[in-house]
């Protein structure tokens, strides 16, 4: 395979991104990593992570388990934070600012970037209080009224709306897989994020379920900067626009997603998404 | 990338090794055809010509499986990157070998026609150095897309003109020589249908070329190529230039 000049030829500290310039389609320049090394306790699990993340736009993250994907994803809104032995260090960037500076909330930034995990986690309460809880706790809203209004366009844009109106009060966690997983996203998107990340947001859903919340993602990338993490390759080529590939902490590769999965550059990626690893 | 590694899990493996098998054998099979017909046409051999056309059923068979299984494993294995074009290649392949086997087919049944008429050997020797030229092409090209050799693919797709310009010229000698005498009309028509088919054995080789390009590189030649077939205006000026 010759060289091509494009942002996928692997240089020695990974692909750099190159000016801030979105690719054809895509919104504008989102989030900017650049450099990231980070570290639990002694062992690195990231080296000299650069991507750029963009707005209107679905970017997947794929990769053999262990490769770093989620812990990446995970310190685009700094839910590493959480973890004591771990160490970032590089640049991330949101709207052009450092999210890492020292003035920045994390609670704040989670506003900002939500995020929704692999198994549903819908809180012990009810239906309406799931969705409320972001709303009130950022000061949103300002009468029942209000919350009343950001509950119901949350359920509406995550699709779930016409199967719960009617039994709002009832606990979250009595709904299905499918559903629960629906109102996380409903959950995460109340507070009007700009970047939502999703970590194997289907990997617990059946093809039904998986199909609804694909659905649901192609509508609210629309508004929105979606980042996911996913094992399965089909869902990646199916969803996004762009696609990143990283191996053992590494990104290999990263490039618009039917170049990926149909004239990858990188070996490694080349025998990643067609099965043949070893 | 030539070199592949092999799958994870080996029923894939032999799967796509069957795939190229079958396009191998059917590459192999329109030669046979192609090159007993352009036999058949030059000794005026009526049986050869006729087990010539039976073969060609075989190439048609084998583009049914070749289908077949293409889409069976589009659909049960989700083909990505390198893969998803080595069973586009195969669908693609095999649909111009099986054009290149019918238009062999027509050759020989046109050998037949033409058995007893005497053929003029200037005429003869041109369309038998086509035919070559033809064959060649398409075994240059089967060996490019089996040791998947994208110069090699190249090289085949750049000396299609060579087949243009022949036809070219062959063209101008049956026109010429049908004015000559209405007599030769019959014969002649065939002929030039021979010498067209043979040009478009040429194109399909072609077609096989920019294929295994395009398996090899993930990318379609963006070169022009050079277009040696003029005839679609040569004849209205021969004819224009004839007076009646």
């Amino acid at each position: 395979m010759e060289d091509r000049p494009a942002t996928t030829v692997e240089q020695p500290a990974g692909p750099k991104e190159t000016g801030d310039a979105a690719p054809a389609g895509l919104g504008e320049l989102k989030m900017k990593a650049t450099d990231v090394n980070l570290w639990y306790g002694d062992k690195q699990a990231l080296y000299d992570v650069n991507l750029d993340i963009f707005g209107q736009s679905v970017t997947s993250l794929i990769g053999p388990s262990g490769c770093g994907k989620s812990t990446f994803i995970r310190c685009l809104n700094r839910m590493n934070d959480v973890i004591d032995i771990c160490r970032v260090q590089g640049d991330i960037r949101l709207d052009g600012e450092d999210i890492y500076a020292p003035d920045v909330d994390p609670v704040q930034l989670r506003a900002r970037v939500g995020m929704v995990f692999q198994k549903p986690n819908p809180f012990p309460k009810s239906i309406y209080e799931n969705v409320a809880y972001a709303p009130r706790l950022h000061g949103l809203c300002a009468s029942k009224a209000d919350m009343d209004e950001v509950v119901e366009t949350s359920l509406i844009k995550a699709g779930l709306w016409e199967e719960v109106k009617d039994r709002l009060d009832q606990p979250g966690t009595g709904l299905s897989g499918g559903q629960q997983q629906r109102l996380c996203i409903a959950r995460a998107i109340s507070v009007n994020p700009e970047v939502l990340l999703m970590d194997e947001p289907c990997s617990a859903l059946d093809p039904i379920a998986t199909a609804t919340i694909e659905t649901l993602i192609d509508e609210l990338k629309e508004n929105l900067c979606i980042a996911i993490v996913t094992h399965s390759m089909q869902q990646a080529a199916r969803v996004s626009q762009r696609t990143a590939f990283f191996h053992l902490g590494k990104l290999v590769e990263v490039n618009d997603t039917s170049t990926i999965f149909t004239n990858p550059s990188d070996q490694r990626t080349q025998d990643y998404v067609t099965g043949r690893f070893g | 990338m030539e070199q592949q590694n092999e799958h994870i899990v080996r029923s894939y493996e032999e799967e796509l090794a069957l795939l190229n098998n079958k396009i191998a054998k059917m590459g192999g099979l329109a030669e046979k055809v192609l090159g007993q017909s352009f036999d058949a046409l030059d000794r005026r051999d009526p049986d050869l010509a006729a087990s010539t056309i039976g073969e060609d059923e075989e190439i048609d068979q084998l583009q049914r499986e070749i289908e077949e299984q293409a889409v069976v494993m589009i659909a049960r294995r989700q083909p990505m990157a390198y893969d998803l074009r080595q069973i586009m290649a195969a669908l693609r392949i095999s649909a111009d070998l099986e054009r290149i086997g019918d238009l062999g087919k027509n050759i020989a049944k046109r050998a037949v026609a033409v058995v007893t008429e005497q053929q003029p050997k200037q005429l003869m020797l041109g369309l038998k150095h086509m035919g070559e030229l033809s064959l060649n092409q398409l075994k240059e090209v089967l060996d490019a897309f089996i040791e998947r050799d994208a110069e090699r693919a190249l090289n085949v797709w750049y000396k299609d003109e060579e087949i243009d310009a022949m036809y070219n010229s062959l063209f101008r000698e049956l026109l010429t020589y049908m004015m000559e005498d209405p007599r030769n009309i019959g014969l002649c028509t065939h002929l030039l249908f021979g010498a067209k088919n043979i040009e478009r054995v040429g194109d399909h080789a072609t077609n096989i070329a920019e294929t295994v390009y395009y398996l090899v590189h993930g990318r379609p030649i963006t070169d022009q190529r050079p277009k040696g077939d003029t005839t679609s205006s040569t004849a209205y000026t021969s004819l224009r230039s004839t007076s009646f």
